[in-house]
């Protein structure tokens, strides 16, 4: 018996650890490399992990993902210059999804971007982190100042009982709602919360100094609601949610509307371009991308994982890109590209799995619908 | 009966000409929840060290691997509708498939019980 896919138990030396490594190993996790660190992939099992999520409030460390801030005059307009995000318009205390963009319109990483007020906070992608703030800072004017914030970790606080944990420690985060921001002190020390996550559930990202981190942890897994959660589950939340993976579902390669992500081209700069590969992805907008990153449904119990082709009869179409068992739909499901003819959700088409054809169907996303609270009493 | 066990983590009961081949609790353990189990098909010829079957868990698809030449005589159906079988019984009831033995020679060179549990707490 022997593992596929690439669960590394190889210690490869520059392999890192998180601030919360031993916290992580005291709790029973199974650690893996993953981006660069070793990071839990599971405590107590994926499956009851993925669930609990689903009915309660998990608690995930994403230490490794960048926390980098810009400042200065015009950061905001900058930024604008790599991103087709409307980040003028971002009130304090708003943030929005984006896209780092290589000159040819292709995805060089997903972020989140955060009007901190007198800076401009951006959290993206633990992998790519470094080839990130390398093209930040290649391509941002000299007088914007960049800070890599290495000394704060990075928690993820999801599920429908995460805003009744969250405020008996960080009163300020029932007053926010789906994409605010805040900032708060806990037990002496600076934070700051949004209500924001990848798993489609209600939930908080909290930014807290190293040292702060497992006291924090600590604090949260003592309620009863809330257990921590591995790797392995985040990514069968975020698959359910339709929520792309970056490095697997989007890449270099791919466009936004290819990737199925056009509302994260802001109105303003549709009409007004100014962003790398605006031609190319304001073309796509119009008149539709040859390929597009669509949901599939899987006939039968079989999972369709990554890089299983998909055919329509004899021709080979496209390609699953994430894939496996979905927990709270009790089957399993993937996403993948296929060309826009075949991207309607009902299409039915295969995959291939070990030489077998596995018949799928287009299907919208999410899988699971989204639980985020939009408005206060909502 | 006899119990052998493999460094790849499956253990097999011989009966006669007949072994009955399944993934030791130790493996299930590794692998977490499983979702999904593809046997041989009855007929198909194994070869020790070939692909004999795959076990898929939630985050991964595993090979399982022929512990020793034969023709399969039956996979366990039960595993198509509650693939679970193999977590909550992995070396009962979650059993994969039976086999033919062409070589009884290459048994000598499997673990026994107590030999299996010195080779996986090495590990």
């Amino acid at each position: 018996m022997r593992e596929d896919e690439e669960v590394a138990t190889e210690i490869a030396p520059e392999t890192a650890t998180l601030p919360l490594d031993a916290w992580h190993r005291a709790k029973g996790a199974r650690m893996v490399e993953f981006a660069g660190y070793w990071m839990p992939i599971q405590y107590e099992g994926i499956m009851t992990e993925h669930l609990w999520v689903r009915e309660h409030a998990g608690l995930f460390d994403v230490s490794h993902m960048g926390q980098i801030s810009i400042s200065g005059d015009g950061a905001a307009e900058a930024l604008e210059t790599l991103v087709p995000g409307d980040i003028s318009a971002l009130k304090p205390g708003r943030m929005r999804y984006s896209l780092l963009l290589a000159e040819d319109g292709g995805i060089l990483d997903d972020l989140m971007v955060t009007n901190e007020g007198d800076q401009i906070g951006i959290v993206v992608n633990g992998a790519v982190k470094w080839e990130d703030i390398g093209y930040l800072r290649e391509n941002l004017p000299d007088d914007i100042t960049l800070n890599h914030n290495e000394d704060y970790g990075l928690l993820a606080l999801q599920g429908p009982k995460a805003v009744a944990a969250l405020t008996r420690l960080v009163p300020e985060a029932a007053g926010l709602v789906f994409m605010q921001a805040a900032t708060a002190t806990w037990n002496g020390h600076a934070i700051a919360l949004s209500r924001s996550g990848y798993t489609g559930e209600d939930g908080f990202e909290i930014s807290l100094p190293n040292e702060a981190l497992a006291d924090f942890a600590d604090a949260l897994c003592a309620m009863e609601e809330v257990k921590p959660i591995g790797l392995g589950a985040r990514d069968s939340l975020r698959l359910e949610a339709g929520l792309p993976l970056y490095g697997h579902d989007l890449h270099e390669g791919i466009d936004p509307i290819e990737g199925d992500l056009a509302f994260a081209i802001s109105k303003r700069r549709r009409e007004e371009g100014g962003f790398p590969g605006a031609a190319r992805i304001l073309g796509h907008l119009a008149d539709g991308s040859p390929r597009k990153r669509v949901g599939l449904l899987i006939d039968g119990k079989m999972p369709v994982r990554e890089g299983a082709k998909l055919f329509d009869g004899n021709t080979e179409i496209g390609v699953v890109t994430s894939g496996g068992f979905a927990p709270s739909v009790g089957a399993p499901i993937a996403m993948g590209y296929v060309p826009r003819d075949h991207a309607a959700p009902g299409t039915a088409i295969a995959a291939e799995v070990r030489g077998k054809r596995v018949p799928v169907t287009v299907a919208a996303t999410p899988f699971v619908p989204h639980n985020y609270v939009r408005k206060q009493g909502g | 009966m006899p119990r052998y066990y493999t460094e790849e983590h499956e253990w097999l009961d011989v009966d006669g000409d007949i072994a009955t081949v399944g993934i030791t609790d130790f493996a299930q353990g590794q692998l977490g929840d499983i979702v999904f189990v593809e046997v041989p098909d009855t007929g198909a010829e194994l070869s020790q060290g070939g692909d004999a079957a795959v076990v898929e868990s939630v985050k991964a698809a595993s090979d399982v691997y022929a512990p020793v030449d034969g023709t399969v005589t039956e996979g366990n159906s039960q595993l198509e509708e509650d693939p679970a079988l193999v977590n909550s019984d992995p070396e009962g009831e979650g059993w994969f498939f039976r086999m033919t033995l062409s070589d009884k020679s290459q048994l000598d060179a499997l673990m026994n019980a107590a030999a299996y549990k010195a080779f996986c707490d090495d590990l």
